[in-house]
């Protein structure tokens, strides 16, 4: 048993489901007691779908458990045989289901349909949302697809993206156009947007462009296997790591277009003198770990950031994760405990939070500011805009939501300034935000005082110091306190002045 | 100004025929009610002993509106506590130890059971006797299913209302009890009206929290707010207090025959009532006829979930000039809902339970001007020309009482002039 009070990830079943939501000609059958059609509104309100997902749930009740729930399951897949007339069936059981045992794909199967049926097995006690979508779309390209011979022209098939994806619906536009540029045609993108007759010529690609590994990955590796697709290593987030895309494109498929960059604008935006204040922001980084190691690389080489923390929720990810981290010279936080994340923002104390939406919300309430990267999605994640994370755009938008959070550079130093103006001053937040900022409330400020006492043991401010600390804009006191504090116990001392204040600004000083 | 006066009961619809469908049901489970409930007890948490889809759950539904540090937390079951339940008991000890150790502003726990704790036979009374030994006097630990096998989204309030009333004190003197969480600037206005009319000895259940002195006895009289208590109806009347039968304070004409049934019982003269109720009467009656224009003559289609369709549906029929079509319920539960069955104007086809995709034909076929549905289904009607009403926001709004009559009505007018504004045709 573990005490959880947010989650990053969904039970696997939803994870199904974001497949089967995708998808088009696809139909979930669902054993799954009433109640559990609540994940519905996740499609429609925070993707704000206008259909229903195709998805039939069971729904059963108590009173159904003595009776027949098996018979309840028949009785709903074939409603939806007859209703929605799919090409394709999938089947499985929700946490609750999964403990009647009444085995959904044996039942499936006896009932003679004349259209696939693929049965699931998601192990709900164990596993979590990505597995779900994960091993629902291999199942579906195993029963699938098949063995064909290549397409003439080189083509590839976009694999990984799903219903409810972080940016995916834009991801898929913009490295779609960047292939076509290439004079790669695209055979399939799938799961989304993928019938069960797409899937089923999968194999006549030549390898297959890998977007999301966390949703996609076994079926890559089965492809691989299978049908001789090789596939792409490199996440194009960010302008380097889409350049390294394209040469992996390049030595797959041949390819020797130029490509034309005209529109990347990240790259001098970040050199422009405006930026210079992005230099060494102390960031902390934290999602699931493919936009995790993306950003990561992102924030150090593009924005001249100093990532001072990472982290990823999923486990799966955990390796790679691990390994970039120590590249980095920091350790990994690998976690899906909400609260664990929180204590280690605080600790760390950074200028800037990479993020999901529940990061974003550590930040509301430490006064820090946060850019989300990274599902758990939210409706906000799903803008009317094109705003994709991938490709040139992609390395465009990063760096704008990015930069947004933040005080700007020419307001930054007023504040340094005149930090007592009753109007202006670092309580308010950046100008640019109006109300919306996400202000550090007296509360989480006096709390950031408060914790950190227990990081620094013995060492004691005294109140004229503890003042003069306070003078300091909030986007950097946290990072003074610190190095104040670092700097007064390396050598032993149990008080801090305001010499000592001023002697660890020099000694940290670059 | 456009006075639309309630028009004659012909019959009502508590003897009409009750359409009962089973298929698939649309709606949230009881644990859901943890969404408001954790906001209006102030001093309780709600730990959900359950899966990773419970904790989905209440995040999904509550994630939009929420996110300070919750007073709830699921307590997600993992393959080894379904392998031993003693296990599973000793892991919940230890779960609520960290809990209470960590927020020792908790004085009610409340240990939610779920569809897979259910199932497993999780025996949670025993786990809640045991923890309340544990931690009396200072923390009062209760248990209640929020499981979808047993409850349907509102009726999670009703399993944790009826799970407190067996241990709240005895009493012998004569008071009245208000049953039913309502917003706190709702229950203040309602509270005022009553001492208004002069009654004193009021509680309400559920306090806002646990120090509140709330009563019950042979001279309890109770009244529910809330059309979604069966249980706790049942939990009170065997504990000898009596139910007062009335129409939902929904409306002006709800609420006022809901405060009169408490004067009848009170023996209030007629005086006093008409003193007390006159203003803001007028101010309701006003109120909702403004927001009524955009309503008057239009057809409405109820999908079940909260239980509030029926009085909802009288009060949109008989203060709003809305004509039903049809006024789905999960349940029907005659000494609760006959009050207002009697007042809704015949007509609407009643229909109790669910089969989603049947039920959606039949919308389609009738073609409403206004839908009151579930969030799963608002957008994909929407997207067919359907307008609709989230029912989940019925729930979460001030709309109870004479002083929200307006805005109940509001609520249901603003996806119409949304759609007159944005130049969609309304067809």
């Amino acid at each position: 048993m573990k005490l959880t009070v947010w989650t990053y990830e969904g039970p696997p079943h939803v994870g199904a489901m974001r497949v089967a939501t995708g998808m088009k000609g696809l139909h979930y059958v669902l054993h799954a007691p009433q109640g559990d059609t609540y994940a519905d509104l996740l499609f429609t309100m925070i993707e704000r779908r206008d259909h229903r997902p195709p998805v039939t749930y069971t729904t059963f009740q108590a009173r159904d458990l003595g009776a027949d729930t098996a018979g309840l399951f028949k009785e709903a897949c074939q409603d939806a045989y007859d209703r929605f007339e799919p090409e394709a069936i999938i089947v499985g059981a929700s946490c609750t289901a999964e403990l009647i045992q009444d085995d959904p794909g044996g039942l499936a199967e006896t009932m003679g349909l004349d259209i696939p049926v693929i049965p699931l097995e998601l192990p709900s006690y164990q596993r979590k949302e990505n597995f779900g979508a994960d091993e629902t779309f291999f199942q579906i390209v195993k029963h699938l697809a098949k063995p064909m011979e290549k397409t003439e022209r080189v083509s590839c098939n976009i694999i990984g993206a799903t219903a409810l994806g972080f940016r995916h619906r834009d991801d898929v536009s913009e490295i779609t156009n960047l292939l076509y540029e290439l004079g790669i045609e695209v055979n399939i993108c799938a799961p989304m947007g993928a019938t069960p007759a797409d899937i089923a010529k999968m194999g006549q690609a030549h390898f297959n462009v890998l977007l999301y590994p966390e949703t996609g990955e076994m079926a890559a590796r089965y492809c691989e296997r299978t049908f001789n697709q090789p596939y792409t290593k490199t996440i194009p987030i960010g302008a380097g790591a889409t350049w390294d895309f394209i040469e992996e494109i390049r030595h797959l498929s041949g390819s020797t277009n130029e490509i034309d960059s005209d529109r990347l604008r990240q790259t001098w935006w970040s050199r422009s003198v405006d930026s210079t204040y992005l230099t060494g922001k102390r960031v902390f980084i934290f999602g699931d770990g493919t936009h995790v190691k993306a950003a990561a690389r992102v924030a150090r080489d593009e924005m001249g950031f100093e990532v001072v923390g990472m982290g990823c929720y999923n486990r799966e990810m955990a390796r790679g994760v691990r390994a970039v981290a120590k590249d980095y010279g920091v350790e990994a936080l690998i976690t899906d405990d909400y609260l664990l994340v929180e204590k280690t923002i605080e600790e760390l104390q950074p200028e800037m939070i990479l993020g999901t939406q529940m990061e974003r919300h550590i930040g509301k309430r430490l006064g820090i500011p946060c850019a989300v990267i990274s599902a758990p999605v939210h409706v906000q994640d799903f803008p009317a805009r094109y705003s994709p994370q991938m490709g040139f755009e992609g390395a465009n938008v990063l760096f704008d939501t990015w930069i947004h959070p933040l005080v700007m550079g020419l307001e930054e130093h007023l504040l340094h300034m005149f930090r007592e103006d009753f109007e202006f001053n670092d309580a308010a937040g950046p100008s640019h935000h109006g109300g919306h900022a996400p202000k550090p409330s007296e509360a989480s400020t006096l709390e950031v005082v408060h914790s950190a006492p227990e990081t620094s043991d013995n060492v004691i401010w005294l109140s004229d110091a503890e003042r003069e600390l306070k003078k300091i804009p909030f986007f950097v006191r946290g990072k003074a306190r610190r190095n104040t504090e670092n700097y007064a116990s390396e050598r032993g001392l149990n008080q801090i002045s305001i010499d000592t204040l001023y002697e660890a600004k020099a000694h940290f000083a670059r | 100004m456009n006075d639309l006066a309630p028009p004659p009961v012909t019959g009502g619809c508590r003897s009409a025929p009750v359409l009962k469908q089973r298929g698939q049901r649309e709606v949230f489970c009881g644990l859901t009610g943890i969404i408001w409930l954790h906001r209006k007890m102030q001093d309780a948490f709600f730990l959900v002993v359950g899966s990773r889809t419970c904790a989905h759950l209440l995040q999904s539904a509550a994630g939009v509106m929420i996110f300070a540090e919750p007073r709830f937390g699921t307590a997600i079951l993992e393959e080894s506590d379904l392998a031993g339940l003693n296990d599973a008991h000793a892991e919940l000890d230890r779960e609520v130890e960290t809990l209470l150790s960590r927020r020792p502003d908790i004085r009610q726990l409340f240990l939610v059971g779920s569809c897979p704790s259910e199932v497993i036979k999780l025996d949670l009374n025993r786990a809640a006797e045991r923890l309340t030994q544990a931690y009396a006097p200072k923390v009062r630990v209760l248990e209640y299913s929020g499981s979808g096998i047993e409850t349907t989204f509102t009726q999670g309030e009703d399993a944790c209302l009826a799970a407190m009333v067996p241990v709240l004190p005895k009493t012998d003197a004569r008071n009245l009890v208000v049953v039913g969480a309502l917003p706190d600037v709702v229950e203040d206005q309602m509270l005022g009206l009553l001492d208004g009319l002069g009654i004193k000895n009021v509680q309400v259940l559920p306090a806002r929290t646990i120090d509140a002195d709330v009563q019950i006895g042979p001279n309890t009289v109770f009244a529910l707010t809330q059309p979604f208590l069966g249980e706790t109806h049942a939990a009170l009347v065997r504990r000898g207090a009596r139910h007062l039968a009335a129409p939902f304070p929904l409306g002006e004409e709800g609420t006022t025959a809901w405060l009169a049934a408490i004067a009848a019982e009170f023996g209030v003269s007629d005086d006093l009532f008409e003193q007390t109720t006159e203003a803001p009467r007028r101010r309701a009656r006003q109120a909702v006829a403004q927001a009524a224009e955009a309503l008057d003559g239009k057809s409405v289609f109820f999908f079940p979930d909260s239980q509030l369709e029926i009085p909802l549906a009288r009060f949109l029929t008989r203060e709003c000039g809305m004509s039903a079509i049809e006024v789905g319920m999960p349940y029907i539960h005659d000494a609760l809902h006959g009050p207002d069955l009697d007042l809704l104007p015949a007509g609407p086809q009643i229909s109790e339970g669910q089969d989603v995709d049947l039920q959606l034909d039949r919308c389609r076929e009738a073609h409403p001007d206004l839908t009151v549905c579930g969030l799963g289904l608002a957008n994909p009607l929407e997207a067919e020309g359907l307008s609709t009403k989230w029912a989940i926001e019925l729930v979460f709004t001030p709309v109870h009482f004479y002083e929200q009559a307006g805005d109940l009505a509001s609520l249901f007018a603003r996806p119409l002039r949304r759609k007159s504004i944005l130049g969609v045709a309304a067809e």
